[in-house]
């Protein structure tokens, strides 16, 4: 399915210590746009903490990012999101005392200026969340309501909702469906796939085989911090990549 | 149908709740005037008492508003009362060696923002695992350093002009009233400062912030918010509003001394805890601490009017920190039904 070639991140030779342990070592990824990477790997094989250096959360101790071609050095995740990078993660990364509408703009809230003085514009972000919301076909009783008020699969819609509403280009998914009830499941993968037919690069990083060889284009494992194996999600199968988990091949 | 009358009911009954939760604090202060009222009902409505409530709350409120903010992050600040200390030692003694007025007046805020600044950054940049720590610290470095400068002796005497805030007195004789029904400066004070606050808190970005911070700190991280920065920001308004605290003290006091504020940081963080603010953050309003303060101030003064020992004062305002936090479970039990 990777028709584009239009390659949008690449991560070169990306190592992570944190103190005398060895994270990842040498790690490479790369995402084109509307292509879904999926990323796998045991507990401790390093998917996170790559994440975590691409969202901008860590700095990589060696290495190099290269976005539409350019090499970006990401001090926060402030810089990523200004690229156009966007994170989803495990634990969902929402205020669950806020609202919907504030948490999908949290930290990015339109805002009305009176003189000097600028206020949130409440109006603003209700009319922004319920035709974002509408777009992606999420269904919540109000954008007024608490995050903590919702159920698993609403939270994972909202932190997508969350990472999409500002025309994201790379969307890294963390777990999108872990926490989830198994109908709650079909919608997010939905989503997935509606994301990159509007040309969004996905990187979902995922146990579940179901999820990889349902929205993946193309599957890579890590390993004990290291690039194991990687394939076109047509050339391989789920045996088989469920042995590269193992550290098999 | 039956089914269909059930969720009318239990609809209506999820409506009312957010109410309750934002407004239910307020019922239970006009509860305690109604109450009061009743035992005395020649006293304490009289003009003279309510002024008087006003004034005694006045600098307690400006550091409760500050703990507020603190406690929304999740955190803690125990030094509120050394900074509100040390800044009217420093006020005392700036104004002691005949600095003008609006420079004395000056002085205790940016004396109280500068101690908060401390907190933050020693919360933020010595990573200390809880801000209980950093502030158990300077409350005794604050307090100390206050006696350091002063000698540990009162230093009294202030101009008129800088114990307006706390002494001042507006007349409203114009009004067609008498003389003796003023109103002090220090409750348009209050009015004023909780004011700013609540627009601060409510519709401002950092205020937004502030909250998201309290909810979950992560969130906040991951949403490019500089945590650290917006810690630092609370904690040094937090030092300021303490420095307010000291100028009002001053004028009401007209005197600097050792033992001002002292243990005033447990009534501060009381206040909030009744006003309905969560130690876990992320939780609470400023009409809520307002409503903390005011339930405070006018059980100490009702019971002063009724000649009940301040020993039985703090027993009373230790039950009803229990109470209304466990009102506050009984609360959050309802409104998580689902």
């Amino acid at each position: 399915m990777s028709s584009s070639n239009n390659l949008l991140l690449e991560a070169k030779g990306i190592t992570k210590y944190f103190g005398t342990i060895t994270a990842l070592e040498n790690v490479n990824l790369k995402v084109r746009a509307g292509e879904c990477l999926g990323v796998v790997g045991d507990n401790g094989a390093g998917k996170s903490t790559l994440m975590k250096v691409l969202s901008g959360l860590y700095k990589p101790s060696a290495g190099s990012l290269h976005f539409q071609g350019k090499e970006e050095v990401l001090e926060s995740p402030r810089d990523s999101q200004n690229l156009g990078l966007e994170m989803v993660y495990q634990d969902l990364a929402l205020a669950g005392n806020l609202p919907i509408g504030e948490n999908i703009f949290l930290g990015r809230e339109p805002t009305k200026n009176l003189g000097l003085l600028k206020f949130l514009d409440f109006k603003k972000i209700k009319e922004l969340t319920d035709a974002h919301l509408g777009k992606l076909k999420i269904n919540v009783k109000s954008a007024d309501q608490k995050v903590e008020e919702l159920s698993g699969g609403q939270r994972q819609a909202v932190a997508i909702a969350r990472s999409t509403a500002f025309d994201a280009k790379v969307v890294i998914m963390d777990e999108p469906t872990a926490a989830l009830a198994i109908k709650e499941v079909g919608k997010v993968l939905d989503l997935i796939n509606s994301l990159k037919k509007t040309g969004v690069g996905v990187i979902v990083i995922s146990h579940r085989m179901d999820d990889i060889f349902t929205v993946c284009d193309r599957v890579m494992a890590l390993f004990q911090g290291t690039n194991f194996a990687e394939a076109e999600l047509s050339k391989t199968s789920r045996d088989e990549v469920i042995g590269w988990i193992m550290g098999k091949k | 149908m039956v089914e269909e009358k059930d969720k009318k009911s239990e609809s209506l009954y999820l409506k009312l709740i957010p109410y309750f939760d934002k407004y239910g604090i307020l019922l239970l202060l006009l509860l305690m005037i109604l109450v009061m009222h009743i035992l005395q009902p020649d006293v304490f409505l009289s003009w003279r008492n309510v002024t008087n409530v006003f004034k005694q709350i006045s600098w307690q409120s400006m550091l409760a508003l500050g703990v507020f903010m603190v406690i929304v992050t999740a955190g803690i600040d125990l030094s509120v009362g050394s900074i509100m200390m040390l800044s009217l030692m420093i006020l005392a003694i700036v104004a002691k060696a005949g600095a003008p007025w609006f420079i004395v007046v000056i002085t205790p805020l940016i004396a109280g923002f500068l101690c908060g600044l401390i907190n933050g950054a020693g919360i933020t940049f010595l990573r200390m695992p809880h801000p209980f720590i950093m502030t158990l610290g300077t409350l005794y470095i604050f307090r100390g350093t206050g006696n350091l400068i002063s000698g540990g002796t009162p230093i009294s005497g202030f101009t008129d002009e800088v114990r307006y805030l706390g002494h001042g007195r507006i007349d409203l004789t114009w009004l067609g009233l008498e003389k003796s029904q003023y109103l002090p400066v220090s409750l348009v004070l209050i009015a004023v400062v909780y004011f700013i606050f609540w627009i601060f808190m409510n519709h401002s970005r950092t205020g937004k912030w502030i909250y998201a911070i309290g909810g979950n700190p992560n969130a906040a991280r991951a949403s490019g918010i500089n945590v650290n920065k917006i810690l630092i920001i609370v904690y040094s308004l937090c030092g300021f509003l303490s420095g307010i605290g000291a100028l009002i003290l001053a004028g009401r006091a007209d005197s600097g001394y050792p033992n001002a504020g002292l243990q005033s940081e447990l009534d501060a963080i009381a206040a909030c805890i009744i006003g309905g603010a969560s130690f876990f953050g992320g939780r609470g309003t400023v009409l809520g601490v307002f409503a903390g303060v005011m339930i405070m101030g006018i059980l100490r003064n009702g019971l002063n009017l009724m000649d009940v020992s301040s020993f039985w004062q703090q027993v009373l305002i230790g039950s009803i920190i229990v109470l209304a936090v466990y009102i506050d479970v009984l609360r959050r039990d309802l409104s998580t039904r689902k």
